[in-house]
Protein backbone atom coordinates (compact mmCIF):
# COMPACT_ATOMS: atom_id res chain seq x y z
CA UNK A 1 0.00 0.00 0.00
CA UNK A 2 1.68 3.00 -0.76
CA UNK A 3 2.43 5.82 1.90
CA UNK A 4 -0.14 8.19 0.67
CA UNK A 5 -2.99 5.99 2.58
CA UNK A 6 -2.16 6.94 5.46
CA UNK A 7 -4.10 9.81 6.77
CA UNK A 8 -1.27 12.06 9.04
CA UNK A 9 -2.96 14.55 8.96
CA UNK A 10 -6.42 13.63 10.60
CA UNK A 11 -6.98 13.51 13.81
CA UNK A 12 -4.96 10.03 15.51
CA UNK A 13 -7.16 7.42 17.00
CA UNK A 14 -4.94 6.57 20.01
CA UNK A 15 -2.43 8.97 20.85
CA UNK A 16 0.30 7.89 23.98
CA UNK A 17 2.00 10.39 25.51
CA UNK A 18 5.04 9.99 27.35
CA UNK A 19 3.99 6.53 28.51
CA UNK A 20 5.85 5.42 31.47
CA UNK A 21 5.49 1.61 32.88
CA UNK A 22 7.09 0.24 35.71
CA UNK A 23 6.67 -3.37 37.12
CA UNK A 24 8.01 -3.20 40.95
CA UNK A 25 11.27 -1.04 40.52
CA UNK A 26 11.62 -1.87 36.69
CA UNK A 27 11.34 0.79 34.39
CA UNK A 28 9.81 -1.63 31.16
CA UNK A 29 8.19 1.29 29.77
CA UNK A 30 9.86 4.36 29.61
CA UNK A 31 8.26 7.75 27.99
CA UNK A 32 7.37 6.07 24.97
CA UNK A 33 4.75 8.38 22.53
CA UNK A 34 3.12 7.16 19.43
CA UNK A 35 0.13 8.34 17.39
CA UNK A 36 -2.17 5.66 15.09
CA UNK A 37 -3.97 7.15 12.80
CA UNK A 38 -7.42 6.27 11.03
CA UNK A 39 -7.37 3.17 8.91
CA UNK A 40 -3.63 2.61 8.93
CA UNK A 41 -1.75 -0.33 9.96
CA UNK A 42 1.17 0.45 12.09
CA UNK A 43 3.83 -2.41 13.00
CA UNK A 44 5.25 -2.52 16.38
CA UNK A 45 8.58 -3.93 16.54
CA UNK A 46 11.32 -5.07 19.03
CA UNK A 47 13.16 -7.56 20.53
CA UNK A 48 11.84 -10.12 23.46
CA UNK A 49 11.45 -8.59 26.31
CA UNK A 50 11.42 -5.15 25.14
CA UNK A 51 7.85 -3.98 26.53
CA UNK A 52 5.44 -4.82 23.02
CA UNK A 53 3.27 -6.20 24.67
CA UNK A 54 3.01 -4.28 27.79
CA UNK A 55 2.87 -1.26 25.62
CA UNK A 56 -0.33 -2.86 23.69
CA UNK A 57 -1.90 -3.48 27.25
CA UNK A 58 -1.83 -0.14 28.04
CA UNK A 59 -3.48 0.44 25.20
CA UNK A 60 -6.59 -1.52 25.79
CA UNK A 61 -6.65 -0.33 29.57
CA UNK A 62 -5.70 -4.02 30.79
CA UNK A 63 -3.29 -2.38 32.97
CA UNK A 64 -2.56 1.55 33.48
CA UNK A 65 0.22 3.65 33.41
CA UNK A 66 2.70 4.80 35.85
CA UNK A 67 2.99 8.12 34.29
CA UNK A 68 1.49 9.59 31.16
CA UNK A 69 -1.89 9.50 29.25
CA UNK A 70 -3.51 6.89 26.60
CA UNK A 71 -5.92 8.74 24.27
CA UNK A 72 -7.91 6.51 22.42
CA UNK A 73 -10.89 7.87 20.66
CA UNK A 74 -9.91 11.02 22.13
CA UNK A 75 -10.26 9.84 25.54
CA UNK A 76 -7.75 9.41 28.09
CA UNK A 77 -8.20 5.70 29.07
CA UNK A 78 -6.39 6.78 32.12
CA UNK A 79 -9.05 9.04 33.08
CA UNK A 80 -12.16 7.08 32.80
CA UNK A 81 -14.77 5.08 35.21
CA UNK A 82 -15.23 1.35 34.63
CA UNK A 83 -18.09 1.74 32.48
CA UNK A 84 -16.80 4.50 30.06
CA UNK A 85 -13.75 1.85 29.26
CA UNK A 86 -15.76 -0.61 28.51
CA UNK A 87 -17.71 2.06 25.90
CA UNK A 88 -14.07 2.39 24.88
CA UNK A 89 -13.07 -0.69 24.82
CA UNK A 90 -16.82 -1.94 22.77
CA UNK A 91 -15.26 0.15 19.83
CA UNK A 92 -11.59 -1.65 19.73
CA UNK A 93 -10.93 -5.71 19.19
CA UNK A 94 -7.82 -7.35 20.71
CA UNK A 95 -5.97 -10.78 18.88
CA UNK A 96 -4.22 -12.20 21.83
CA UNK A 97 -1.06 -14.05 21.05
CA UNK A 98 -2.77 -17.55 21.69
CA UNK A 99 -6.45 -15.96 20.33
CA UNK A 100 -7.36 -16.67 24.19
CA UNK A 101 -10.63 -18.33 22.81
CA UNK A 102 -13.17 -18.80 25.85
CA UNK A 103 -12.40 -22.96 26.29
CA UNK A 104 -15.78 -24.21 27.42
CA UNK A 105 -17.80 -22.59 24.53
CA UNK A 106 -17.37 -23.36 20.98
CA UNK A 107 -16.08 -21.37 18.07
CA UNK A 108 -19.64 -20.06 16.84
CA UNK A 109 -20.64 -19.26 21.02
CA UNK A 110 -17.08 -17.39 21.16
CA UNK A 111 -17.78 -15.05 18.03
CA UNK A 112 -21.04 -14.62 19.61
CA UNK A 113 -20.91 -13.34 23.24
CA UNK A 114 -20.09 -10.13 22.55
CA UNK A 115 -22.82 -9.75 20.40
CA UNK A 116 -25.26 -11.36 22.79
CA UNK A 117 -24.00 -9.69 25.37
CA UNK A 118 -23.36 -5.73 24.15
CA UNK A 119 -26.11 -5.58 21.43
CA UNK A 120 -29.87 -6.23 20.96
CA UNK A 121 -30.07 -8.41 17.88
CA UNK A 122 -32.16 -11.20 18.56
CA UNK A 123 -30.68 -15.01 18.31
CA UNK A 124 -31.26 -15.47 14.29
CA UNK A 125 -29.41 -12.23 13.64
CA UNK A 126 -26.36 -13.10 16.09
CA UNK A 127 -26.63 -16.60 14.03
CA UNK A 128 -26.30 -15.00 10.64
CA UNK A 129 -24.08 -12.40 11.83
CA UNK A 130 -21.60 -15.36 13.03
CA UNK A 131 -22.06 -17.23 10.00
CA UNK A 132 -20.54 -13.59 8.06
CA UNK A 133 -17.88 -13.27 10.48
CA UNK A 134 -16.38 -16.93 10.63
CA UNK A 135 -16.89 -17.10 6.63
CA UNK A 136 -15.03 -13.55 6.43
CA UNK A 137 -11.99 -15.45 8.23
CA UNK A 138 -12.17 -18.92 6.80
CA UNK A 139 -13.66 -20.63 9.74
CA UNK A 140 -17.34 -21.53 8.42
CA UNK A 141 -16.97 -25.25 8.74
CA UNK A 142 -15.60 -25.09 12.64
CA UNK A 143 -18.77 -23.03 13.79
CA UNK A 144 -19.34 -26.10 16.21
CA UNK A 145 -16.02 -26.86 17.28
CA UNK A 146 -14.31 -26.34 20.84
CA UNK A 147 -10.97 -24.02 20.51
CA UNK A 148 -9.37 -27.74 21.86
CA UNK A 149 -10.29 -29.07 18.74
CA UNK A 150 -8.44 -26.91 16.22
CA UNK A 151 -5.09 -26.02 15.38
CA UNK A 152 -3.22 -23.19 16.52
CA UNK A 153 -3.42 -21.36 13.32
CA UNK A 154 -7.00 -21.64 13.37
CA UNK A 155 -7.68 -20.86 17.05
CA UNK A 156 -6.05 -17.20 15.61
CA UNK A 157 -8.55 -16.99 13.23
CA UNK A 158 -11.31 -18.00 15.89
CA UNK A 159 -10.01 -14.87 17.90
CA UNK A 160 -10.03 -12.55 15.63
CA UNK A 161 -13.50 -12.90 14.32
CA UNK A 162 -14.75 -12.66 17.64
CA UNK A 163 -12.32 -9.58 17.38
CA UNK A 164 -14.21 -8.14 14.74
CA UNK A 165 -17.51 -9.33 15.77
CA UNK A 166 -18.88 -5.68 17.02
CA UNK A 167 -17.49 -3.83 13.82
CA UNK A 168 -14.38 -2.31 16.00
CA UNK A 169 -12.41 1.04 14.71
CA UNK A 170 -9.09 -0.16 15.82
CA UNK A 171 -7.66 -3.80 15.76
CA UNK A 172 -4.74 -4.74 18.19
CA UNK A 173 -2.89 -7.74 17.68
CA UNK A 174 -0.24 -9.42 19.81
CA UNK A 175 2.58 -11.50 17.92
CA UNK A 176 -0.55 -12.72 15.03
CA UNK A 177 1.96 -14.85 13.26
CA UNK A 178 4.08 -16.38 16.02
CA UNK A 179 4.24 -20.26 16.21
CA UNK A 180 2.81 -20.64 12.91
CA UNK A 181 4.28 -21.86 9.91
CA UNK A 182 4.76 -19.79 7.18
CA UNK A 183 2.15 -20.21 4.80
CA UNK A 184 -0.44 -20.15 7.68
CA UNK A 185 1.37 -16.85 8.64
CA UNK A 186 1.28 -15.38 5.59
CA UNK A 187 -2.18 -16.29 5.13
CA UNK A 188 -3.10 -14.66 8.62
CA UNK A 189 -1.25 -11.59 7.07
CA UNK A 190 -3.49 -11.56 4.21
CA UNK A 191 -6.51 -11.62 6.66
CA UNK A 192 -4.97 -8.89 8.84
CA UNK A 193 -4.48 -6.76 5.20
CA UNK A 194 -8.14 -7.62 4.33
CA UNK A 195 -9.78 -6.50 6.94
CA UNK A 196 -7.75 -3.33 7.17
CA UNK A 197 -9.21 -2.59 3.58
CA UNK A 198 -12.31 -3.83 3.97
CA UNK A 199 -13.61 -2.49 6.96
CA UNK A 200 -11.27 0.59 7.33
CA UNK A 201 -10.43 -0.10 10.70
CA UNK A 202 -6.53 1.25 12.09
CA UNK A 203 -4.81 -1.72 13.06
CA UNK A 204 -1.79 -2.03 15.49
CA UNK A 205 0.25 -5.20 15.20
CA UNK A 206 3.02 -6.39 17.98
CA UNK A 207 5.59 -8.66 16.15
CA UNK A 208 9.34 -9.64 15.84
CA UNK A 209 8.92 -11.60 12.65
CA UNK A 210 10.30 -9.05 10.34
CA UNK A 211 9.01 -10.57 6.79
CA UNK A 212 5.24 -10.13 8.30
CA UNK A 213 6.22 -6.77 9.48
CA UNK A 214 7.48 -5.70 5.69
CA UNK A 215 4.19 -7.34 4.17
CA UNK A 216 1.73 -5.63 6.34
CA UNK A 217 3.26 -2.55 7.53
CA UNK A 218 2.08 1.52 6.68
CA UNK A 219 4.38 2.59 9.10
CA UNK A 220 6.63 0.82 11.55
CA UNK A 221 7.98 1.66 14.89
CA UNK A 222 10.70 0.12 16.44
CA UNK A 223 10.81 0.01 20.71
CA UNK A 224 13.65 -1.20 22.56
CA UNK A 225 14.36 -1.65 26.15
CA UNK A 226 10.96 0.08 26.81
CA UNK A 227 12.54 3.40 24.60
CA UNK A 228 10.59 4.15 21.36
CA UNK A 229 14.00 4.43 18.89
CA UNK A 230 12.39 5.51 15.54
CA UNK A 231 8.36 5.81 14.20
CA UNK A 232 8.51 5.90 10.54
CA UNK A 233 6.91 4.86 7.36
CA UNK A 234 8.19 0.75 5.72
CA UNK A 235 10.13 2.86 3.15
CA UNK A 236 12.08 4.75 5.76
CA UNK A 237 12.81 1.28 7.56
CA UNK A 238 13.15 -0.91 4.24
CA UNK A 239 16.07 1.93 3.37
CA UNK A 240 17.43 1.41 6.87
CA UNK A 241 17.19 -2.51 6.31
CA UNK A 242 19.02 -2.44 2.75
CA UNK A 243 21.18 0.03 3.50
CA UNK A 244 24.85 0.34 5.20
CA UNK A 245 25.84 0.47 8.14
CA UNK A 246 25.96 4.42 8.55
CA UNK A 247 28.04 4.30 12.18
CA UNK A 248 25.11 5.92 13.93
CA UNK A 249 24.44 3.48 16.81
CA UNK A 250 20.94 4.41 16.66
CA UNK A 251 20.43 3.13 13.01
CA UNK A 252 22.64 0.33 13.30
CA UNK A 253 20.57 -1.10 15.59
CA UNK A 254 17.31 -0.74 14.00
CA UNK A 255 19.36 -2.11 11.32
CA UNK A 256 20.89 -5.15 12.82
CA UNK A 257 17.59 -5.50 13.97
CA UNK A 258 15.69 -5.95 10.80
CA UNK A 259 18.01 -7.83 9.14
CA UNK A 260 18.51 -10.12 11.88
CA UNK A 261 22.57 -10.16 11.57
CA UNK A 262 24.17 -12.02 14.59
CA UNK A 263 26.25 -9.33 14.67
CA UNK A 264 25.71 -5.29 15.42
CA UNK A 265 24.94 -2.67 18.34
CA UNK A 266 22.47 -5.33 19.95
CA UNK A 267 24.88 -7.76 20.56
CA UNK A 268 27.75 -5.98 21.34
CA UNK A 269 25.52 -4.11 24.04
CA UNK A 270 24.69 -7.26 25.31
CA UNK A 271 28.57 -8.68 25.63
CA UNK A 272 29.63 -5.50 26.48
CA UNK A 273 27.64 -4.50 29.75
CA UNK A 274 27.79 -7.72 32.32
CA UNK A 275 30.61 -9.51 31.87
CA UNK A 276 33.82 -7.52 33.61
CA UNK A 277 31.01 -6.41 36.27
CA UNK A 278 30.41 -10.17 36.84
CA UNK A 279 33.97 -11.10 36.82
CA UNK A 280 34.65 -8.56 39.30
CA UNK A 281 31.84 -9.44 41.23
CA UNK A 282 32.93 -13.06 41.70
CA UNK A 283 36.58 -11.97 42.02
CA UNK A 284 35.03 -10.29 45.53
CA UNK A 285 33.22 -13.36 45.97
CA UNK A 286 29.78 -11.98 46.02
CA UNK B 1 9.06 -16.69 53.61
CA UNK B 2 11.28 -18.47 55.88
CA UNK B 3 13.95 -15.99 56.53
CA UNK B 4 16.50 -17.06 59.03
CA UNK B 5 17.69 -13.44 59.65
CA UNK B 6 13.71 -12.00 60.53
CA UNK B 7 12.83 -11.89 64.16
CA UNK B 8 9.44 -13.54 65.85
CA UNK B 9 8.07 -9.99 66.17
CA UNK B 10 8.91 -9.17 63.01
CA UNK B 11 6.79 -12.60 61.17
CA UNK B 12 4.28 -12.52 63.22
CA UNK B 13 3.57 -8.43 62.18
CA UNK B 14 4.05 -9.45 58.77
CA UNK B 15 1.77 -12.17 58.41
CA UNK B 16 -0.87 -10.45 60.65
CA UNK B 17 -0.62 -7.94 57.78
CA UNK B 18 -0.63 -10.29 55.56
CA UNK B 19 -3.93 -11.92 56.87
CA UNK B 20 -5.60 -8.45 57.49
CA UNK B 21 -4.69 -7.58 52.99
CA UNK B 22 -6.48 -10.62 52.58
CA UNK B 23 -9.31 -9.76 54.39
CA UNK B 24 -9.72 -6.98 53.06
CA UNK B 25 -9.35 -8.41 49.41
CA UNK B 26 -11.65 -10.40 49.86
CA UNK B 27 -14.51 -7.47 51.91
CA UNK B 28 -13.21 -5.59 47.92
CA UNK B 29 -14.61 -9.03 46.14
CA UNK B 30 -17.73 -9.46 48.08
CA UNK B 31 -18.26 -5.77 47.48
CA UNK B 32 -17.78 -6.17 43.81
CA UNK B 33 -19.68 -9.02 43.86
CA UNK B 34 -22.64 -7.42 45.89
CA UNK B 35 -22.53 -4.63 43.09
CA UNK B 36 -22.79 -6.51 40.16
CA UNK B 37 -24.86 -9.45 41.35
CA UNK B 38 -27.74 -6.12 41.70
CA UNK B 39 -26.88 -4.52 38.31
CA UNK B 40 -27.16 -8.52 36.77
CA UNK B 41 -30.97 -8.58 38.46
CA UNK B 42 -30.94 -5.37 36.91
CA UNK B 43 -30.48 -5.59 33.54
CA UNK B 44 -32.33 -6.48 30.41
CA UNK B 45 -30.18 -9.56 29.89
CA UNK B 46 -30.90 -10.90 33.77
CA UNK B 47 -32.48 -14.17 31.98
CA UNK B 48 -28.92 -14.61 30.49
CA UNK B 49 -27.02 -14.13 34.04
CA UNK B 50 -29.75 -16.80 35.72
CA UNK B 51 -29.32 -18.88 33.21
CA UNK B 52 -25.49 -18.65 33.89
CA UNK B 53 -26.14 -19.30 37.40
CA UNK B 54 -28.01 -22.26 37.43
CA UNK B 55 -25.36 -23.58 35.00
CA UNK B 56 -23.19 -23.21 37.72
CA UNK B 57 -25.86 -24.16 40.55
CA UNK B 58 -25.83 -28.03 38.41
CA UNK B 59 -21.94 -28.00 38.15
CA UNK B 60 -21.89 -26.98 42.23
CA UNK B 61 -24.24 -29.12 43.58
CA UNK B 62 -26.04 -31.50 41.82
CA UNK B 63 -22.46 -33.71 41.46
CA UNK B 64 -22.23 -33.07 45.01
CA UNK B 65 -25.34 -34.47 46.44
CA UNK B 66 -24.27 -38.33 46.36
CA UNK B 67 -21.30 -37.82 48.31
CA UNK B 68 -22.95 -35.76 50.64
CA UNK B 69 -25.75 -37.75 51.12
CA UNK B 70 -23.22 -40.39 51.71
CA UNK B 71 -20.67 -38.87 54.35
CA UNK B 72 -23.18 -37.54 55.98
CA UNK B 73 -25.05 -40.79 56.44
CA UNK B 74 -21.84 -42.38 57.95
CA UNK B 75 -21.42 -39.09 60.57
CA UNK B 76 -24.84 -40.09 61.94
CA UNK B 77 -23.84 -43.57 61.90
CA UNK B 78 -20.89 -42.62 63.60
CA UNK B 79 -22.27 -40.36 66.31
CA UNK B 80 -24.79 -42.74 67.28
CA UNK B 81 -22.38 -45.33 67.81
CA UNK B 82 -19.93 -43.17 69.97
CA UNK B 83 -22.49 -41.55 72.33
CA UNK B 84 -24.09 -44.78 73.16
CA UNK B 85 -21.45 -46.22 75.47
CA UNK B 86 -21.57 -43.03 77.92
CA UNK B 87 -25.10 -42.07 78.08
CA UNK B 88 -25.94 -46.16 78.43
CA UNK B 89 -23.53 -45.53 82.34
CA UNK B 90 -26.14 -43.09 82.82
CA UNK B 91 -29.31 -45.13 81.83
CA UNK B 92 -29.52 -42.09 79.15
CA UNK B 93 -29.50 -43.92 75.88
CA UNK B 94 -32.40 -42.97 74.79
CA UNK B 95 -31.22 -39.03 74.41
CA UNK B 96 -29.25 -40.08 71.24
CA UNK B 97 -31.82 -38.87 69.24
CA UNK B 98 -31.11 -34.99 70.71
CA UNK B 99 -27.54 -35.25 70.42
CA UNK B 100 -27.31 -36.31 66.92
CA UNK B 101 -30.16 -33.93 66.12
CA UNK B 102 -28.47 -30.57 67.75
CA UNK B 103 -24.79 -31.60 67.07
CA UNK B 104 -26.11 -32.36 63.26
CA UNK B 105 -28.33 -29.92 62.48
CA UNK B 106 -26.24 -26.84 64.22
CA UNK B 107 -23.06 -28.02 63.11
CA UNK B 108 -21.78 -31.09 61.64
CA UNK B 109 -24.56 -30.81 58.63
CA UNK B 110 -23.21 -27.46 57.51
CA UNK B 111 -19.45 -28.23 58.36
CA UNK B 112 -19.01 -31.84 56.74
CA UNK B 113 -20.93 -30.27 53.34
CA UNK B 114 -18.67 -27.36 53.27
CA UNK B 115 -15.38 -29.70 53.46
CA UNK B 116 -17.17 -31.88 50.56
CA UNK B 117 -18.07 -28.57 48.89
CA UNK B 118 -14.80 -27.11 49.54
CA UNK B 119 -13.16 -29.73 47.04
CA UNK B 120 -16.05 -29.58 44.63
CA UNK B 121 -16.87 -25.70 44.40
CA UNK B 122 -13.68 -24.45 45.71
CA UNK B 123 -10.67 -26.45 44.31
CA UNK B 124 -12.56 -26.31 40.87
CA UNK B 125 -13.56 -22.98 40.37
CA UNK B 126 -9.92 -22.08 41.53
CA UNK B 127 -8.16 -24.50 38.98
CA UNK B 128 -11.00 -23.13 36.13
CA UNK B 129 -10.47 -19.63 36.58
CA UNK B 130 -6.68 -20.04 37.29
CA UNK B 131 -6.36 -21.54 33.93
CA UNK B 132 -8.57 -19.07 31.95
CA UNK B 133 -5.85 -16.46 33.65
CA UNK B 134 -2.91 -18.37 32.01
CA UNK B 135 -4.88 -18.73 28.63
CA UNK B 136 -5.22 -14.75 28.89
CA UNK B 137 -9.36 -15.35 28.72
CA UNK B 138 -9.28 -13.04 31.89
CA UNK B 139 -7.92 -10.66 30.11
CA UNK B 140 -9.65 -11.25 26.71
CA UNK B 141 -13.17 -10.43 28.25
CA UNK B 142 -11.77 -7.57 29.76
CA UNK B 143 -10.71 -6.10 26.26
CA UNK B 144 -14.09 -7.41 25.52
CA UNK B 145 -15.75 -5.37 28.05
CA UNK B 146 -17.12 -8.05 30.11
CA UNK B 147 -15.81 -8.09 33.39
CA UNK B 148 -14.98 -11.08 34.77
CA UNK B 149 -16.49 -10.65 38.79
CA UNK B 150 -19.52 -9.90 36.71
CA UNK B 151 -19.91 -12.90 34.65
CA UNK B 152 -17.63 -15.13 35.92
CA UNK B 153 -17.60 -14.78 40.13
CA UNK B 154 -21.29 -13.68 40.71
CA UNK B 155 -22.83 -16.70 39.11
CA UNK B 156 -20.51 -18.64 40.70
CA UNK B 157 -20.89 -17.30 44.14
CA UNK B 158 -24.27 -17.06 44.47
CA UNK B 159 -24.47 -21.13 43.16
CA UNK B 160 -22.29 -21.99 45.65
CA UNK B 161 -24.30 -20.39 48.80
CA UNK B 162 -27.35 -21.26 47.39
CA UNK B 163 -26.40 -24.96 47.00
CA UNK B 164 -25.02 -24.93 50.40
CA UNK B 165 -27.99 -23.76 51.92
CA UNK B 166 -30.16 -26.32 49.82
CA UNK B 167 -27.57 -29.45 50.22
CA UNK B 168 -26.95 -28.76 53.98
CA UNK B 169 -31.02 -29.28 54.48
CA UNK B 170 -30.05 -32.42 53.04
CA UNK B 171 -26.99 -33.12 55.28
CA UNK B 172 -29.32 -32.22 58.53
CA UNK B 173 -32.23 -35.29 57.44
CA UNK B 174 -29.13 -37.79 56.41
CA UNK B 175 -27.60 -37.33 59.75
CA UNK B 176 -30.85 -37.63 61.30
CA UNK B 177 -31.51 -40.68 59.08
CA UNK B 178 -27.93 -42.25 59.90
CA UNK B 179 -28.86 -42.01 63.73
CA UNK B 180 -31.33 -43.74 63.22
CA UNK B 181 -30.00 -46.87 61.38
CA UNK B 182 -27.46 -47.29 63.98
CA UNK B 183 -30.07 -47.34 66.63
CA UNK B 184 -32.69 -49.84 64.88
CA UNK B 185 -30.01 -52.27 63.84
CA UNK B 186 -27.19 -51.85 66.73
CA UNK B 187 -28.74 -50.09 69.97
CA UNK B 188 -32.35 -51.71 70.27
CA UNK B 189 -35.49 -50.44 70.93
CA UNK B 190 -35.12 -48.03 73.87
CA UNK B 191 -33.20 -46.28 71.97
CA UNK B 192 -35.20 -46.17 68.43
CA UNK B 193 -38.57 -46.80 69.19
CA UNK B 194 -38.28 -43.38 70.70
CA UNK B 195 -36.06 -41.91 68.35
CA UNK B 196 -38.23 -39.46 66.21
CA UNK B 197 -40.32 -38.23 68.81
CA UNK B 198 -37.45 -37.64 71.12
CA UNK B 199 -35.74 -35.65 68.20
CA UNK B 200 -38.77 -33.49 67.53
CA UNK B 201 -39.43 -32.54 71.04
CA UNK B 202 -35.40 -31.51 70.92
CA UNK B 203 -35.44 -29.59 68.20
CA UNK B 204 -35.94 -26.28 67.32
CA UNK B 205 -36.90 -24.00 64.54
CA UNK B 206 -33.45 -21.92 65.41
CA UNK B 207 -31.86 -25.16 65.64
CA UNK B 208 -32.41 -25.37 61.99
CA UNK B 209 -31.83 -21.92 60.58
CA UNK B 210 -28.61 -21.32 62.74
CA UNK B 211 -27.49 -24.13 60.84
CA UNK B 212 -28.29 -22.81 57.47
CA UNK B 213 -27.28 -18.84 58.31
CA UNK B 214 -23.51 -21.04 58.86
CA UNK B 215 -24.03 -22.54 55.56
CA UNK B 216 -24.74 -19.62 53.70
CA UNK B 217 -21.62 -18.00 55.02
CA UNK B 218 -19.68 -21.23 54.36
CA UNK B 219 -20.71 -21.26 50.97
CA UNK B 220 -19.79 -17.38 50.30
CA UNK B 221 -16.06 -18.35 51.96
CA UNK B 222 -15.43 -20.76 49.68
CA UNK B 223 -16.76 -19.32 46.47
CA UNK B 224 -14.73 -16.01 47.05
CA UNK B 225 -11.72 -17.34 48.18
CA UNK B 226 -11.66 -19.67 45.37
CA UNK B 227 -12.12 -16.60 42.98
CA UNK B 228 -9.83 -14.68 44.63
CA UNK B 229 -6.91 -17.45 44.10
CA UNK B 230 -8.13 -18.47 41.14
CA UNK B 231 -8.16 -15.19 39.59
CA UNK B 232 -4.66 -14.04 40.92
CA UNK B 233 -2.93 -16.77 39.71
CA UNK B 234 0.23 -16.17 37.61
CA UNK B 235 2.98 -18.15 36.13
CA UNK B 236 1.61 -21.47 34.15
CA UNK B 237 0.30 -24.58 35.20
CA UNK B 238 2.23 -24.73 38.53
CA UNK B 239 0.40 -21.57 39.87
CA UNK B 240 -2.63 -23.49 39.19
CA UNK B 241 -1.86 -26.17 40.99
CA UNK B 242 -0.96 -23.68 44.00
CA UNK B 243 -4.27 -21.63 43.73
CA UNK B 244 -6.14 -24.85 44.45
CA UNK B 245 -4.00 -25.81 47.05
CA UNK B 246 -4.44 -22.73 48.79
CA UNK B 247 -8.28 -22.59 48.14
CA UNK B 248 -8.73 -26.04 50.11
CA UNK B 249 -6.29 -24.54 53.05
CA UNK B 250 -7.58 -21.60 53.46
CA UNK B 251 -11.13 -22.51 53.07
CA UNK B 252 -11.13 -24.99 55.72
CA UNK B 253 -9.41 -22.72 57.87
CA UNK B 254 -11.91 -20.03 57.60
CA UNK B 255 -14.89 -22.31 57.70
CA UNK B 256 -13.56 -23.93 60.94
CA UNK B 257 -12.94 -19.90 62.23
CA UNK B 258 -16.00 -18.78 61.41
CA UNK B 259 -17.99 -21.95 62.42
CA UNK B 260 -16.46 -20.79 65.80
CA UNK B 261 -17.54 -17.39 65.99
CA UNK B 262 -21.19 -18.20 65.10
CA UNK B 263 -21.39 -20.51 67.62
CA UNK B 264 -19.81 -17.71 70.26
CA UNK B 265 -22.21 -15.74 68.77
CA UNK B 266 -25.56 -17.80 68.50
CA UNK B 267 -23.98 -19.08 72.53
CA UNK B 268 -23.99 -15.22 73.87
CA UNK B 269 -27.37 -14.34 72.44
CA UNK B 270 -29.17 -17.73 73.47
CA UNK B 271 -29.79 -18.35 70.00
N1 LIG C 1 2.87 -8.39 35.09
C1 LIG C 1 4.20 -8.22 35.07
N2 LIG C 1 4.89 -8.15 36.23
C2 LIG C 1 6.22 -7.96 36.25
N3 LIG C 1 6.97 -7.85 35.16
C3 LIG C 1 6.35 -7.91 33.96
C4 LIG C 1 4.94 -8.10 33.86
N4 LIG C 1 4.61 -8.11 32.55
C5 LIG C 1 5.75 -7.95 31.87
N5 LIG C 1 6.81 -7.82 32.70
C6 LIG C 1 8.20 -7.60 32.32
O1 LIG C 1 8.24 -6.52 31.44
C7 LIG C 1 9.16 -6.76 30.39
C8 LIG C 1 8.49 -6.54 29.07
O2 LIG C 1 7.51 -7.55 28.89
P1 LIG C 1 6.65 -7.67 27.57
O3 LIG C 1 5.77 -8.86 27.73
O4 LIG C 1 6.01 -6.38 27.30
O5 LIG C 1 7.76 -7.96 26.49
P2 LIG C 1 7.56 -8.24 24.93
O6 LIG C 1 8.27 -7.16 24.22
O7 LIG C 1 6.14 -8.44 24.62
O8 LIG C 1 8.36 -9.59 24.77
P3 LIG C 1 8.00 -10.86 23.86
O9 LIG C 1 8.44 -10.53 22.49
O10 LIG C 1 8.83 -11.93 24.46
O11 LIG C 1 6.54 -11.12 23.98
C9 LIG C 1 9.67 -8.16 30.55
O12 LIG C 1 10.99 -8.10 31.05
C10 LIG C 1 8.76 -8.79 31.56
O13 LIG C 1 9.48 -9.63 32.41
MG1 LIG D 1 4.85 -10.13 24.09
Amino acid sequence: MPDSAVKTDAEPVVKVRNLVKRFEDRVVLDGVNLDVYPGEMLVVMGGSGCGKSTLLRNMIGSILPDEGSIDVFGRDLTELTDDELDAVRKRFGVLFQSGALFNSMTVGENVALPLREHTRLDANTIEIMVKIKLELVGLRQAENLMPAQISGGMKKRAGLARAISLDPEILFYDEPSAGLDPVTSAEIDQLMMDLARKLGVASVVVTHEMDSAFRIADRMAMLDKGVMLKIGTRAQFDAIRSGQPTGDEQTDLIRQFLRGDSEGPITKRRLSTSFEVDILKAAEGR
Amino acid sequence: MAGGGRNFVESIGSSAMGTVRYLGGLALLVGQTCYWAARNIASRKALSHLHAMSIQMVRVGVRSVPVVVLVQVFIGVILALQMYPPLKDFEQQATIANIVGVAGFRMLGPIITAVVLTGFAGASIAAEMGTMVVAEEIEAMQAMALDPIRYLVVPRVVATVVMMVMLSVIADLMIALGGYITSSLVLGPEVYMVYWAKMQDQLKYRDFYTGLIQAGVFGLLISLIACREGLKVSGGAEGVGRATTMTVVYSIFAIIISACLFTMIFYAFKL
